[in-house]
């Protein structure tokens, strides 16, 4: 495992009562609405496998809930999610799938919008609470949010990684990694940095180009309750 | 870095520092943390545990299922009611561990470690050294750091994951993480730190991951208790004079290999083991109806 310290040990500070199902689950639906934006009055979880099977007893269903409303997987509320979505006007429905060749963990957050459009997110929760976004709206990917995480859509075009990069650099940033997906003449591009991005160089970034979709994602599970929602 | 505990061990010697301080200053190093900000996460984490370990002591919580709950309040009261085998600090020990792991159960919030259906070992233990020692907080830090240690060795070279190694990596992992606290607090030496750490996996080794149902309620609620016992136990032995034949990494090795032999129906599946007793199916099947 990269990096492993004493904090993947000793840690995380979670909701019980399983790490997989319930603390992964958790931040796979907090990381699903960073990436899908806040306005949704309904959401379906599709759930696949072991998710499927035992999702009432992990409280998987509860954590779940608790991720789209914004809540940490150490955030007492998770609890009562069901309750708080209510207040929040939020409805949901869980759907046992078969997702085909996936991670036994894996969830299909469909988010629905006022207008009519939905967004979806597919992660699957891998052990330990740690996870894997592997698709959003149809796009593959994968990423699991546990670095500072930028992600870029646009029609292909010459010299935006450059443009990305050197903004990037400009202001002392290290890229860990970068992938980029091709479909059609979209790219999708993903940066994982190894330090967290100010906001103002993101919207620079974001207003110096054209981009179909652009998001800053970054859910850490080693630190303890820090949140950004 | 250390990659296991022979490596640790040569650090502290040739560093000539105690073993909590080579794990912050090697953790430090990796993480890019400063030292005081691990110590304060690690404070964060400890008033987490405290607060699980009492959590349970006087009320019945039941579980998500509804399958268990009260364990703890139950022990709690045998134990002050005085008329115990094993004696007040075991009894109170099983009734700490049992309070995290129904506080786990019951979607409460807890520290996993190394999993959360193991959470409750570590609390158990590093609560009852601070009530029969006296220890302070720095003092609980340092023995939680000697812990965090003796797991990065387990994880690095095994599992934590029940699915993969069975209950073995989980309680078992756990209790040699807090047998080796247990020590540490009680003034033993590097040596004998894994030698209870080492005493314990060998006394577990092979225990499968056999949840009713496949959730982390029964026996894995139990099972806490046991830990903490077999992490007093085996610590007691260390401080003693026991050795264990076997270097801690070699029995980190061993575990790990038996963990691969096991059948699938003991990794978690809910099929074997306890869960797949007459009793076991029967609780399962009318969990599935009231669904």
């Amino acid at each position: 495992m990269k990096n492993f310290g004493i904090f993947d040990v000793i840690g995380p500070v979670m909701i019980g009562p399983s790490s997989s199902h319930t603390a992964g689950a958790a931040r796979i639906a907090l990381v699903a609405r960073r990436i899908a934006g806040v306005g949704y009055h309904h959401v379906d979880f599709f759930l696949h496998g072991s998710f499927a099977a035992t999702y009432k007893g992990h409280g998987t269903d509860k954590a779940l809930v608790g991720g789209i409303l914004g809540f940490e997987p150490s955030d007492l509320r998770i609890k009562n999610s069901f309750f708080h979505a209510k207040e929040a006007g939020i409805t949901y429905n869980f759907i046992p799938v078969n997702l085909e060749d996936v991670h036994p963990n894996t969830v299909k957050i469909e988010f629905h919008y006022p207008d009519g459009s939905c967004f979806y997110v597919i992660g699957s929760s891998i052990g330990g609470g740690n996870i894997e976004i592997t698709n959003i709206n149809g796009t593959s990917v994968i990423f699991t949010a546990e670095n500072p995480t930028l992600l870029f859509r646009y029609k292909e075009q010459k010299g935006m990684i450059a443009y990305i990069s050197n903004a990037l650099y400009s202001k002392g940033h290290n890229i860990d990694l970068m992938r980029t997906i091709k479909e059609d003449d979209e790219v999708l591009l993903i940066v994982e940095l190894n330090e967290s991005l100010d906001s103002e160089l993101y919207e620079s970034i974001q207003n110096g180009k054209t981009f179909l979709f652009s998001k800053y994602i970054y859910v850490p599970i080693s630190k303890i309750g820090k949140s950004n929602d | 870095m250390y990659h296991s505990a022979k490596q640790l061990l040569e650090l502290c010697e040739k560093q000539k520092k105690p073993i909590y301080q080579v794990v912050i200053e090697e953790e430090s190093k990796s993480s890019g943390s400063a030292p005081e900000m691990i110590f304060s996460q690690m404070k964060e984490i400890l008033s987490v545990m405290k607060q699980s370990s009492q959590s349970t002591l006087n009320k019945k919580v039941p579980s998500l299922s509804g399958m268990m709950g009260g364990d703890a309040q139950q022990v709690n009261k045998y134990q002050k009611d005085g008329k115990t085998l094993l004696g007040v600090i075991p009894n109170k020990a099983m009734a700490m561990a049992l309070s995290t792991a129904e506080v786990n159960a019951s979607m409460g919030k807890i520290v996993a470690a190394p999993t959360a259906g193991s959470s409750g070992i570590l609390p158990a233990v590093l609560m009852t050294l601070e009530e029969s020692l006296h220890l302070n907080e720095e003092d609980l830090i340092h023995a939680l750091l000697v812990a965090s240690g003796i797991g990065r060795v387990i994880g690095q070279n095994a599992t934590f994951s029940g699915a993969e190694g069975g209950c073995q990596v989980e309680c078992g992992s756990a209790a040699a993480m807090a047998a080796g606290a247990a020590v540490f607090a009680s003034g033993g030496n590097n040596e004998q730190i894994f030698h209870a750490a080492s005493i314990v996996l060998i006394n577990i080794m092979g225990l499968v991951c056999d949840p009713i149902a496949g959730l982390v309620e029964f026996p894995c609620i139990l099972r806490n208790a046991s830990g903490a016992i077999n992490a007093l136990s085996a610590a007691d032995l260390a401080l003693a004079g026991v050795k264990s034949l076997i270097p801690f990494d070699e029995v980190v090795k061993a575990m790990y290999k038996v963990g691969k032999a096991l059948p699938e129906s003991l990794r978690e599946t809910g099929l074997g083991g306890i869960a797949g007793t007459p009793t076991g199916c029967a609780i399962r099947n009318s969990l599935l109806k009231n669904d």
